[in-house]
């Protein structure tokens, strides 16, 4: 019902722009559907590239034509026919904000139900936002404080105008074009996205946030972020995702690099709200998203991520632990209600020596969702003394749902030392009556129970972020009793 | 206060209570006693509006309103509260939250403003000095790690952070020593007022020896059996049970 709502003004509000945009070019807003040499030049073109980066788009573009649709993940969906998707798409009227009051009324509605607006959160937090609609960035906030520390913060569309030497030096590095065949795709058509550098010894003093959002139906979001932290840096980053209802499956296929140099910590936390589908199984986001960082020495990289949208994720936000001394942390919970399939975990890839990793996995199925958790832990030769910690924990809310947990150990060096820990729990109807014999009614009880076993995870959260996802669990549990 | 007439209930087509009928006034404390099986938890169960049981006759009454027809979270917010046999574990949900939820939750079904940070934290010290349930114990997640006895304290703590007008004592004593039974019969009868009332659901005469009731029932093979004064207790104390099951037969 409430999405019914949503779409409601949702269509109120782009039937509105469609009017007032019909003396406009609207045709040379959103790239017909497909995809070949042609549109990858148009889209280069549209946003006025370098030649480099050009090259750079089709020669992934003929790694992809060569690769085949991964089919290992424990999830089951109608491929995309990737010749139907638009991959290209812009806001039709050319929004250039200037505060954040002006952004699209329905994303403020979905985060006032959150009980979060962006204004309050950037007011409140102190955040520097970045907001990415279909495929265009649209407004990158507190630029200016940012840049008296040198940090640069904006749409990777801007960054390769005005960091092009930056921006190639970087990207590709840790998610090679030929990485998989999502990347592959990602590399050849990314629209957008958003960079940011944080130079040598600066801490960056705010959260870096940017919100994810896909608007127009029959488009896909290819965004690619990359965020470079010189020596001794740190900076934490934020990123929230939603889309409106469709009945169509729409297809998102990200991707993030995250470098870490000597001595540099990112904390990167994701609170992913696509559009799961409705109760039948029935249109969603496939969420198909290639995440990664590099640790050079002493660095330390952390995955946070609360998972609760998209009708199919595959997912694994990873550490390569190359420098002496880094860490590397994933942080996850993952909630599948409905016919929402994820199949999401981590890998930690230990290189050098005395690298440490540690790995929180929480799975939540409800409905008839089916939720699995897939990690690799892997120590090199060279990786004298490494040390991984992982627990993997699965709560079930009904008889119909599944978790699964698929956990890969490699190890080449006998000094590693190495620990697993999986349970799963059937959320107990002692607990629930518990809770309801103090006062408390059942899906409160159930979002009360599901965040404590959550919390552990939550706990990692920037605190603005914390209070968002505990609302997303509550709001995405609604009805899931039994 | 409340009003039980012939009530039956069963669990997978056994029936357990078999016509219980019990009224209990404002001011009064009822104890039921009676060997294992004889119903006591089931009474308990069902009156807190457990869904495992069936309720194929009777009428429960609860302060003019009809209790069978309440979810157990409205049933707590209509002011009965169940001590549990065994208080169950919540893990990552701290205490002090979750009596925060309740009471709040409660105070918003009787239309009342939730309790200011303030209220609450001086309302949660006096409470807590009363089981002597020290701060480690509040702040730790509900009933995580806790000892038997102090699963017991935590919940006359919660009980007395709830005011409850009913409250129902499932075997609080079972595994109890000495000095936790001694606390939390202190909680119980700081508690005992004019408008207030409770059941006391024991197997043995040792609780009573620090709560005194106003009456005491024996319930044998779901039906009570017999009625008395404390001095019943004493004499099943000294006798046992068999003799109340032969007199009544």
């Amino acid at each position: 019902m409430e999405f019914n709502e949503e779409d409601k003004i949702l269509n109120e509000v782009t039937g509105k722009e469609y009017e007032f945009g019909f003396t406009t070019n609207i045709e040379s807003d959103k790239v017909p559907p497909g995809l070949s040499e042609d549109v990858i030049r148009l889209i280069s073109e549209k946003k006025n590239e370098p030649e480099w980066m050009l090259a750079w788009r089709l020669d992934a573009f003929k790694i992809w034509q060569g690769m085949t649709e991964p089919e290992w993940a424990h999830v089951h969906y109608k491929k995309p026919d990737f010749q139907a998707i638009s991959y290209y798409s812009a806001p039709k009227k050319k929004v250039t904000l200037n505060s954040l009051d002006e952004v699209d009324p329905e994303l403020l509605r979905t985060m006032e139900r959150l009980g979060i607006s962006v204004n309050e959160q950037k007011r409140l937090s102190n955040v520097a936002v970045d907001f990415v609609m279909d495929s265009v960035s649209v407004a990158t906030s507190f630029k200016e404080t940012l840049g008296k520390l040198g940090i640069i913060f904006m749409s990777m569309s801007e960054a390769i105008q005005k960091h092009p030497e930056l921006v190639k030096k970087h990207i590709g590095t840790v998610v090679p074009k030929r990485d998989n065949f999502y990347a592959a795709l990602n590399s050849a058509v990314f629209t957008d996205g958003s960079f940011c550098y944080i130079p040598k010894g600066v801490r960056c003093p705010m959260e870096l946030s940017t919100y994810f959002r896909i608007n127009e139906s029959g488009t896909g979001q290819f965004e690619r972020t990359l965020v470079v932290a010189d020596k001794g840096s740190y900076c934490s980053y934020l990123e929230g995702c939603t889309a409106p209802a469709r009945d169509e499956n729409q297809l998102h296929a990200a991707v993030v690099e995250l470098i870490a140099m000597d001595d540099a910590e990112i904390k990167y936390s994701t609170v992913q709200n696509w559009y799961p589908g409705d109760k039948d199984g029935k249109g969603g986001v496939f969420n198909f998203v290639t995440k990664r960082g590099l640790c050079e020495r002493n660095a330390k990289i952390s995955w946070t991520q609360v998972e609760t949208g998209s009708a199919v994720t595959w997912k694994y936000p990873s550490c390569i632990l190359k420098g002496d001394n880094s860490i590397g942390e994933f942080y996850s919970v993952a909630l599948t209600n409905n016919y929402q399939q994820a199949d999401t975990g981590t890998k930690m890839i230990h290189i050098g020596k005395n690298t440490r990793s540690t790995i929180i996995s929480k799975g939540i199925s409800s409905g008839h969702s089916q939720n699995s958790y897939r990690g690799l832990v892997k120590i090199g030769r060279g990786a004298e003394n490494a040390r991984n910690f992982s627990q993997c924990d699965s709560l079930l809310m009904t008889s119909t749902s599944g978790a699964h947990t698929f956990p890969y150990i490699e190890v080449e060096n006998p000094s590693a030392m190495v620990e697993h820990e999986a349970t799963t729990s059937k959320i107990g109807e002692d607990q629930l009556f518990y809770c309801q014999q103090r006062g408390i009614g059942t899906e409160k009880a159930i979002s009360l129970i599901v965040n404590g076993y959550a919390k552990e995870v939550l706990n990692k959260l920037p605190m603005e972020f914390a209070v968002e996802a505990q609302k997303l669990l509550e709001i995405s549990l609604e009805g899931s009793v039994g | 206060m409340i009003d039980i007439k012939n009530l039956h209930a069963s669990v997978e087509g056994n029936e357990i209570l078999k016509g219980i009928n019990l009224k209990i006034n404002a001011g009064e404390v009822h104890a039921i006693m009676g060997p294992n099986g004889s119903g006591k938890s089931t009474l308990a169960s069902v009156l807190a509006g457990r869904e495992d049981y069936e309720i194929s006759e009777g009428s429960v009454d609860f302060l003019g309103k009809n209790l069978l027809e309440m979810d157990p979270d409205v049933r707590a917010k209509e002011g009965l509260f169940l001590a549990f046999q065994y208080p169950v574990e919540i893990p990552g949900v701290s205490n002090v939250n979750f009596l925060k939820l309740a009471l709040n939750e409660i105070r918003a079904y009787k239309g009342q403003e939730p309790l200011s940070a303030k209220e609450f934290l001086g309302r949660l010290k006096e409470k807590s000095a009363l089981v002597e349930l020290d701060g480690r114990l509040k702040d730790r997640s509900v009933n995580e790690g806790f000892s038997g006895g102090e699963k017991k304290r935590n919940d006359i703590f919660q009980m007395a952070m709830l005011s409850p007008r009913f409250a129902i004592m499932d075997e609080t004593d079972s595994g109890l020593d000495i000095d936790a039974l001694r606390i939390v019969a202190n909680g119980v009868n700081s508690m005992r007022n004019k408008d207030r009332a409770f059941l006391i659901i024991t197997h043995y005469q040792r609780l009573l020896d620090h709560i005194t009731p106003d009456y005491v029932h024996v319930l044998s093979e779901g039906r009570i059996v017999k009625t008395g004064g404390p001095e019943l207790a004493l004499e099943l104390e000294e006798k046992g049970y068999d003799w109340i099951k032969e007199a009544a037969l």
